[in-house]
């Protein structure tokens, strides 16, 4: 195999330039003294304390914080589910449409989504008096909605890869298929349950578009108040805020990395051992 | 035992599919089908702000249909105007980071492991940070008094600023900035796959780089170039976000007039006719979309 061109590479690293300049910027002048954004006039870490005192803000984050967190974990369970609807139970009556409605939530337009969902909690309570207005709840449901497919995604490339012959051969032993996929797919799935709660967390508690038709009073969350402080314009604080978003996330990926190679390497070192065990018998 | 398990089976299958399933057709088509409604009907001073479709009158149901809202999409030029402007836009930023993108995932996909997942992760990463933010940061840089700006000013390129924030070229700049990733990833899981030795082949038997590059490298990443393409081209149609705090008066897109239409008019109705519109138009794409994902999947 040729080694790649070092101009593909000059190209790579413009790419990534382009990627990370504007959040460098951005962290920079979250430490900058002054109240103008753009002129440089001494180090400082005021805006950080200012944002511990913003008590909307606070509550705006913990509410964000709350909704993913349990969206994330619904959006796995269902995820999961659907996940093995699609790769280990054949073909079924409506597997196109099954199919066609998970994955058109990774493409649909937010407005659309956020539209559609809102007419149907108006219509539920006009009909059914339930959802009782709109609020934490809504946009909890929403954000499961659109998560999941994501997560389907992820867990569905994940069975596709695993082989099935240890699934079948636990049942050919006798084990029920619950017990089978308590014992057998649900460990070997793990990671991949993982990478998908930690990306239907984050895909939830960005989400500034779909929220904002589904709240209601009381439900505020994180992405709507940056919203409506940036529309006034650029300001320091914001600039602080987005820094600890950034290196939280940043954290928690590296972590979630880390953590993936070595359960990867683990599961090939017990294998490899697992074939030198049964050979040597 | 073993027999009543076997019996027991189907009707726990059904049940277990029934789960997701139902959850999608409530939330998902049902919703749909409830915006198609609405957009039949007529707004009103009321809770919730439009006219029912079935009256009664006289003790017989009425079944109203108005097509006001589309007639009124047709008649004001404005709705027009922002669905072209949002499929060209929506086009060129596809375009445009298909070709930033593709050598970007060509050369990870050529790097050897350790650095690989090293520069895939810094690919994902800006994803994973929040999408407000990053549009957020191109304010920054743009506006009047901004960096760029001021950058441009003291190496004497320029006097005045020059007005680079609230205009399409903006607009351009932020879609392909926050959509890049999506595109990456899926020409990088293509192109990952790619078997080199057909390259060095070509190149033995005398092809130049570019020959087959376009015969053979080209052709066989088709699939993620679609996946790529579909995963920008589709959201950005009826991207909010990106128009309303980078671009200006002037740049007319129609997931900017849904919203407007939705909490500054208040007008239910036409903001569910613009969303059907929408719709219409994206199906061809988000099919296509579908039936490529699903042999993905089947592979």
């Amino acid at each position: 195999m040729k080694a790649p061109s070092r101009s593909l590479f000059t190209l790579l690293a413009f790419g990534y330039a382009f990627l990370y300049i504007p959040i460098i910027i951005l962290v920079i002048y979250s430490f900058n003294e002054s109240q103008l954004v753009t002129v440089w006039s001494g180090f400082s870490t005021k805006w950080y304390q200012a944002l511990f005192s913003d008590d909307q803000l606070l509550t705006a984050a913990w509410v964000s914080l709350r909704i993913a967190f349990l969206t994330a974990t619904a959006a796995v369970g269902l995820g999961t589910v659907a996940g093995l609807v699609m790769t280990r139970f054949g073909r079924f009556r409506g597997k196109t449409l099954f199919s066609a409605l998970i994955t058109a939530p990774l493409v649909m337009p937010e407005v659309i989504t956020g539209l559609s969902l809102l007419l149907l909690f108006v219509a539920m309570e006009d009909l059914l008096g339930f959802p009782h207005g709109r609020g934490m709840f809504t946009i909890w449901v929403a954000h499961v909605t659109f998560t999941t497919a994501y997560v389907t995604i992820i867990i569905v490339s994940r069975l596709r890869e695993l082989d099935n012959t240890i699934e079948d051969a636990a049942m050919d032993l006798g084990a029920t298929p619950v017990k089978v996929f308590f014992v057998i797919t649900l460990p070997i799935i793990a990671p991949a349950l993982i990478s998908g709660w930690l990306l239907a967390f984050t895909l939830s508690i960005d989400d500034l578009v779909i929220a904002s038709f589904v709240a209601g009073p009381g439900s505020t969350t994180l992405p709507m108040v940056i919203y409506s402080s940036v529309r006034l314009g650029v300001s320091p604080k914001i600039n602080a805020l987005a820094t600890l978003i950034i290196g939280i996330i940043t954290l928690i990926a590296i972590m979630t990395t880390w953590f993936m190679l070595r359960v990867e390497k683990q599961r090939k070192k017990e294998m490899e051992q697992a074939l030198i065990a049964a050979k040597s018998q | 035992m073993k027999h009543a398990l076997q019996l027991a089976l189907p009707s726990g299958r059904f049940f277990i599919t029934s789960i997701p399933f139902l959850w999608f057709i409530v939330f998902l088509l049902i919703p749909f089908a409830i915006v198609f409604k609405i957009s039949f009907s007529e707004t009103a001073i009321a809770v919730p702000p439009y006219t029912s479709l079935v009256s009664t009158i006289n003790d017989t149901i009425q079944l109203t249909l108005n097509l006001g809202n589309y007639l009124y999409l047709l008649t004001d030029s404005l709705y027009a105007a922002a669905y072209l402007n949002s499929i060209k836009i929506a086009f060129f930023s596809t375009l445009l980071c298909l070709l930033i993108g593709y050598p970007m995932a060509y050369a990870i996909a050529r790097t050897q492991s350790p650095l690989r997942n090293l520069l895939l992760m810094l690919v994902v990463l800006p994803s994973w940070t929040s999408f407000l933010i990053r549009v957020y940061a191109w304010i920054g840089i743009l506006k009047n008094n901004g960096l760029l700006n001021n950058f441009l000013i003291s190496l004497g390129i320029i006097d005045t600023p020059l007005p680079l924030l609230h205009t399409n070229f903006a607009v351009y700049l932020g879609i392909v900035y926050a959509y890049l990733p999506f595109m990456i990833l899926p020409l990088y899981a293509n192109l990952v796959k790619m078997d080199w030795n057909l390259l060095d082949a070509a190149s033995d038997l005398g092809a130049r780089p570019w020959k087959s590059f376009l015969t053979i490298t080209l052709p066989l990443s088709a699939a993620g170039i679609i996946s790529g393409s579909m995963l920008v081209f589709i959201p950005v149609v009826g991207e909010f976000v990106i128009p309303d705090l980078l671009g200006g008066p002037d740049t007319l897109m129609i997931g900017k007039i849904l919203w407007q239409e939705f909490f500054n008019n208040r007008d239910w109705p036409v903001a569910s006719s613009v969303a059907v519109v929408m719709l219409l138009l994206l199906m061809g794409p988000i099919l296509l979309f579908n039936r490529h994902q699903n042999k993905q999947i089947q592979n």
